[in-house]
């Protein structure tokens, strides 16, 4: 090769790169020796990030369960793919946008959202369902305490980080909403929690899912030489190029001094590129399909020939660029959205042009496959990088960082100051619980989505545990539900991840839906941290161990470490998607008592722990950091075999349609599960519980796992229990559903007692009158 | 040369959207502010082969039959060489 | 009775009016592409929603300019039933088929819930299948669905009875709190002075079958084919 493009490769340049000497030692060998390019090592350096190459994670994440009979398509193509009958598949994923999205909340979601939906319709799935799992800094002054280091350090928030808070929230938001409802794929909702370790860090996570027929997947990956590489979509420029790789003014001829860094979506251009890729697919003549998010050209251009173990020759002033002058090396880092790249069969070419073409779309011809395992970039035809595949996908360095056992700083046992024996006013809790905002109703985020466009939802945003859509042309509905609880995974990571696993798929068995597959999202500090490194091996341990007890195999996701500011890290935050099929759609089971006269049922697991054990566990509960404003303790113990079994038992009743209603017991507990099933038709209950020598807070708000409340006819009521029995689930009889109020007694005394009405406008109210209660920033700036 | 084109909210229709940046900025502590309207902003660029007069024509056009929507946008324009 | 459903680069409500038309009402239908002037001898033309060219200049105002718009003029001046949902409408005010225009809401934000509407007038082919003030439950999904007119206009449209759909609470009450966009007069729905171009925000092909939240909408569906037999009869029997 020539060494035109090579002006020396200073170890500044490499450390701007973000690589370390030993790294560019590596590149060399793999290079047989030679320096690499300027372009190359941006190549490189974009290929071995954490964010492509999964350096720091790979070793743990292939403990993942990742296969069954149904899954088509398991972890390291562009979406996982699960059997669903019929002859219909479902691929899906979750991923971050974190960092995009702290920078420009409403443009981060956008492109976040937008990369989803492409790693899906790539594969040949027309997305029909998004969801998203959102996390930020506290909107209000309420709850803003922060139990992240010594008890010196719990600080308030301040008024301009709840100011920032805000306008975090609604940009992302407004970013989803704004995608999503142009491109036309109804959004089911997800979830959306605050923590003050999320201010400086927010978390968006997307998920989507897309319907595919079993014989028409498509994937990313080239055969065939001679065969044409074609280039679809918008045009290149200098978006999300990284700004400390972009130093050496030498070899770029632009004249711009700063370049943009944050990306723009434009959801009518994907739109096109959805429509005009599944027509392309339909003409036959399409060999393999991948999207260009990060790392752009680069990353489609030697995955697809990695996994095809054939090379791809493209050239640089083929590539539609939107600005002048720009380098191969800008070209190649650019992560401008909604492209595509494919490869053709050779001499049908034109099928494929004509589909674009009317859809209004650029496409063309940039490169061919070569039979070499090589990635070759050509510029004015002359070679500017040529790099084995391998070298970049396979051959990126893989790190056993160092992991150290760590116990975050905070009591494990009730603190000396709490009483939870105390009388208090539980109604008052109870309403003030509901209106909190990890358990408020979320209405004013998804009234903003179009949960309905495609006429398939059965089971929308804030209808039920999880959201479920019909298919058309099919009995079938598929369900699927985001959870993660960061603070959990905080005390106890292990724990926590089962428990984020567990309830995903719990929420989906209240649907009545069977679990069959997950995705994960794993957001986490930084790795290079050795107590961050064993966080994250602790989470796969939890949720390898979880995915195997329920059978659910994890088919793809992705990994987002550094979410840290000023060296505070977020809690260590996996999301799970978990996806799960009804036979009949009809059969979709809602969290709503539907009339009075109803039977209400508690199906549980395991026995309550004792006392002390309840007491050490509801400091990782809702009640204790809302009411009390303190953070102990451990996470709920997990009895996955028993969690397995309550789900089994659940969907068994679900199928032999005895169940009104189905609604898992989580945040906020009983109490809380029980309120919510009264709000959407508006009927109330009256319960009778005894305490066991517990307190009436851990009866009412603690959170054990493996419970679901159902409610049912009830002269059903044996026959329920005898159902239960079998799988060696205790079915406890409530009490009943009566109109408009809900009144729990305790020991045969009345302890909760208020109108339905009340406590729905709580729960309804108070996100919206939190946003709209903006900090006063004039009296702060002059104070 | 670069035709200017500048379309807002007729006077006599509500503009909730600068009604909302004046609340903010109220709120903000700016003082002295009277009222704020939103609009949109054009900029064509026109290739060198129509004469100023002819240009003129054809802004005014293309604003007042694509650009606006006369039920509810008024439009003004300037050139810039 | 033959429907036709436009599509622009864009829409996004084109399939979801196609399924409604095609496995509910059970009638023929065929999309009819924007480049395209032949109508292929429809009875009825469905605008559907979505974000024709993106909405980015206005909502509707590129599409107004597509051959398949000179086309679908056409047949409404010759009397053709035309029906245009939440874009479908946008797009029908820009192009002049009704009047007035669409604004964005007055909250800035989209909105996307069911909301009650009442027919005001059932004497047209969209809603003979309704009484008057009867309300109906069916969703919305919009930024835009603000409706605007001039003083004038307004007055021309409740004279000739041509407001189809406002606003309403379930007890059929015009209130402000039933609107959800803060449109003039709460209106929904208007339709032209020939009573055979209606367009409406609410979507009625989201409320056409129980599952999905109810079958409201599916009164429009059936309005349209029941009008439709009955002008032919009337056409035969001359």
């Amino acid at each position: 090769m020539t060494t035109s493009a090579t002006l020396g490769i200073t170890p500044e340049l490499i450390r701007e790169h973000g690589l370390t000497l030993d790294e560019f030692e590596k590149i060399k060998t793999l290079l047989g020796g030679r320096e690499p390019t300027v372009p190359e090592l941006g190549i490189f350096s974009v290929m071995w990030s954490e964010h492509c190459s999964y350096k720091s994670s790979r070793v743990h994440l292939k403990r993942l369960p990742t296969c069954s009979r149904r899954v088509l398509q398991g972890p390291g193509e562009n979406a996982g793919i699960v059997d669903i009958g019929d002859g219909w598949a479902c691929a899906f994923k979750i991923e971050s946008h974190n960092h995009p999205s702290f920078i420009e909340p409403f443009q981060g979601a956008t492109t976040g959202v937008g990369g989803i939906l492409r790693d899906i319709f790539t594969m040949g799935a027309r997305p029909v369902a998004v969801m998203d799992s959102l996390r930020f800094g506290p909107i209000s002054a309420r709850g803003g305490r922060k139990f992240l280091a010594d008890a010196d350090s719990n600080v308030a928030t301040s008024p301009a980080e709840i100011h920032r808070n805000h306008s975090i929230l609604e940009g992302v938001v407004g970013g989803i909403a704004s995608y999503g409802n142009c491109f036309g794929v109804p959004n089911l909702g997800g979830e959306t929690k605050f923590e003050p370790c999320y201010s400086g860090n927010p978390l968006v996570n997307a998920f989507a899912l897309g319907l595919v027929r079993k014989d028409q997947i498509f994937y990313a990956k080239a055969a065939g030489e001679g065969n044409p590489v074609i280039y679809v979509g918008a045009k290149t420029g200098r978006d999300g190029i990284h700004g400390a790789t972009m130093a050496s003014e030498e070899f770029s001829q632009a004249s711009e001094a700063k370049r943009p860094n944050v990306q723009v979506g434009d959801p009518f251009l994907e739109k096109l590129l959805l429509e005009a890729c599944l027509e392309a697919m339909q003409t036959g003549a399409v060999v393999g399909i991948q999207d260009m998010g990060a790392a752009g050209l680069t990353c489609s251009t030697c995955e697809m020939g990695a996994r095809g173990r054939v090379g791809l020759e493209i050239e640089m002033d083929m590539v539609p660029q939107r600005e002048t002058g720009m380098s191969a090396y800008e070209i190649m880092l650019s992560e401008s959205q909604e492209r595509m790249l494919l490869v053709a069969q050779k001499g049908r070419e034109e099928e494929v042009l004509r589909v674009f073409q009317k859809w209004g779309l650029d496409a063309v011809q940039i490169g061919r496959v070569i039979p070499e395992n090589t990635m070759r970039v050509l510029e004015h035809g002359k070679v500017v990088a040529e790099i084995p595949n391998e070298a970049l996908t396979d051959d990126a360095p893989v790190y056993k960082r160092p992991l150290e056992r760590w116990e975050p700083p905070v009591a494990r046992e009730v603190p000396e100051h709490i009483q939870l024996g105390m009388t208090r006013d539980l109604t008052g809790d109870l309403k003030n619980l509901l209106a909190s905002p990890n358990i408020c109703s979320k209405r004013w985020i998804w009234q903003q989505y179009d949960h309905m466009v495609q006429t398939n939802t059965v089971e929308g945003p804030g209808a039920g545990d999880a959201g479920v859509i019909r298919i058309k042309g099919s009995q079938r509905g598929l369900a699927m539900a985001l959870d993660g609880n960061g603070r959990w995974c905080y005390l106890d990571p292990r724990l926590g991840a089962m428990h984020a696993v567990a309830e995903a798929a719990r929420n989906v068995a209240c649907s009545g839906a069977t679990p069959v597959g997950a995705t994960n999202c794993l957001n986490f500090g930084n790795p290079e941290k050795a107590h961050i490194m064993w966080q994250f091996s602790q989470v796969i341990d939890g949720i390898t161990r979880a995915c195997e007890e329920l059978d659910v195999p994890i088919t793809g996701g992705n990994v987002s470490f550094y979410n840290e500011t000023l060296g505070e890290g977020i809690y260590p935050t996996p999301v799970l998607g978990v996806v799960g099929i009804l036979e009949d759609e009809r059969k979709a089971v809602r969290p709503d008592f539907r009339e009075a006269g109803r039977a209400i049922v508690l199906l549980r697991a395991s026995e309550p722990g004792d006392a002390i054990d309840a007491a050490f566990e509801f400091g990782s509960s809702e009640y204790a950091k809302e009411i009390l404003g303190e953070l102990w303790g451990y996470p709920p113990q997990l009895e996955l075999k028993g969690e397995a079994a309550l789900q089994k038992t659940v969907l068994e009743l679900a199928q032999a349609g005895v169940l009104d209603s189905a609604h898992d017991c989580s945040e906020g507990g009983l109490a809380v599960a029980l309120s919510e099933c009264c709000f959407q038709n508006g009927v109330g209950a009256k319960i009778e519980l005894s305490s066991s020598d517990l307190t009436a807070v851990c009866v009412l708000f603690g959170e054990d796992a493996s419970r679901i409340v159902i409610s049912c006819d009830p002269s059903l009521v044996s026959a329920i229990k005898q159902i239960a029995a079998k799988h060696g689930i205790e079915a406890d009889l409530l009490g009943e559903t009566v109109p408009d109020v809900l009144e729990i007694k305790l020991d045969n005394k009345v302890v909760i007692s208020a109108p339905v009405s009340l406590l729905h406008g709580a729960y309804e109210g108070s996100l919206q009158k939190a946003l709209s209660t903006e900090p006063d920033l004039a009296t702060m700036s002059s104070g | 040369m670069k035709a200017l084109v500048y379309v807002s909210l007729k006077k006599s229709v509500l503009d909730p959207q600068g009604k909302t940046i004046q609340n903010a900025l109220n709120k903000m502590g700016y003082k002295g502010l009277d009222s704020v309207r939103q609009g949109k902003y054009f900029e064509l660029t026109l290739d060198g082969g129509l004469s100023r007069q002819e240009a003129e024509a054809q802004v005014e056009k293309m604003a007042r039959e694509v650009l606006t929507n006369p039920v509810i946008e008024e439009f003004r324009y300037s050139f810039e060489s | 009775m033959k429907f036709g459903v436009l599509i622009f680069p864009g829409s996004n409500c084109d399939h979801d009016a196609y399924w409604t038309i095609q496995q509910i009402a059970k009638q023929p239908v065929t999309f009819l592409w924007h480049e395209s002037h032949d109508l292929e001898n429809c009875d009825a033309i469905i605008v559907p929603g979505g974000f024709a060219y993106g909405d980015y200049l206005r909502t509707g105002a590129i599409a107004r300019f597509s051959p398949v718009m000179e086309s679908v003029k056409r047949f409404a001046d010759a009397g053709g039933l035309v029906l245009g949902i939440c874009n479908g409408f946008q797009i029908l005010c820009e192009s002049g088929l009704l009047p007035g225009a669409l604004m964005r809401n007055i909250g800035l934000k989209y909105v996307c819930k069911p909301v009650h509407v009442r027919v005001e007038n059932a004497d047209t082919p969209f809603t003979s299948a309704c009484r008057e003030h009867d309300v109906l439950n069916i969703p919305i999904g919009h930024m835009e669905g603000n409706y605007f007119c001039d003083d004038r206009t307004l007055a021309e449209l409740r004279q000739d009875h041509r407001i189809v759909f406002r606003y309403s609470t379930l007890e059929g009450e015009i209130t402000a709190e039933a609107n959800p966009n803060g449109s003039l007069d709460n209106i929904a729905g208007i339709c032209s002075a020939g009573r055979n171009v209606l367009g409406m925000m609410p979507h009625p092909e989201r409320a056409s079958e129980p599952q999905l939240g109810g079958t409201d909408g599916l009164k429009i569906f059936a309005s349209i084919v029941a009008s439709f037999a009955a002008s032919r009869e009337t056409i035969l029997s001359r």
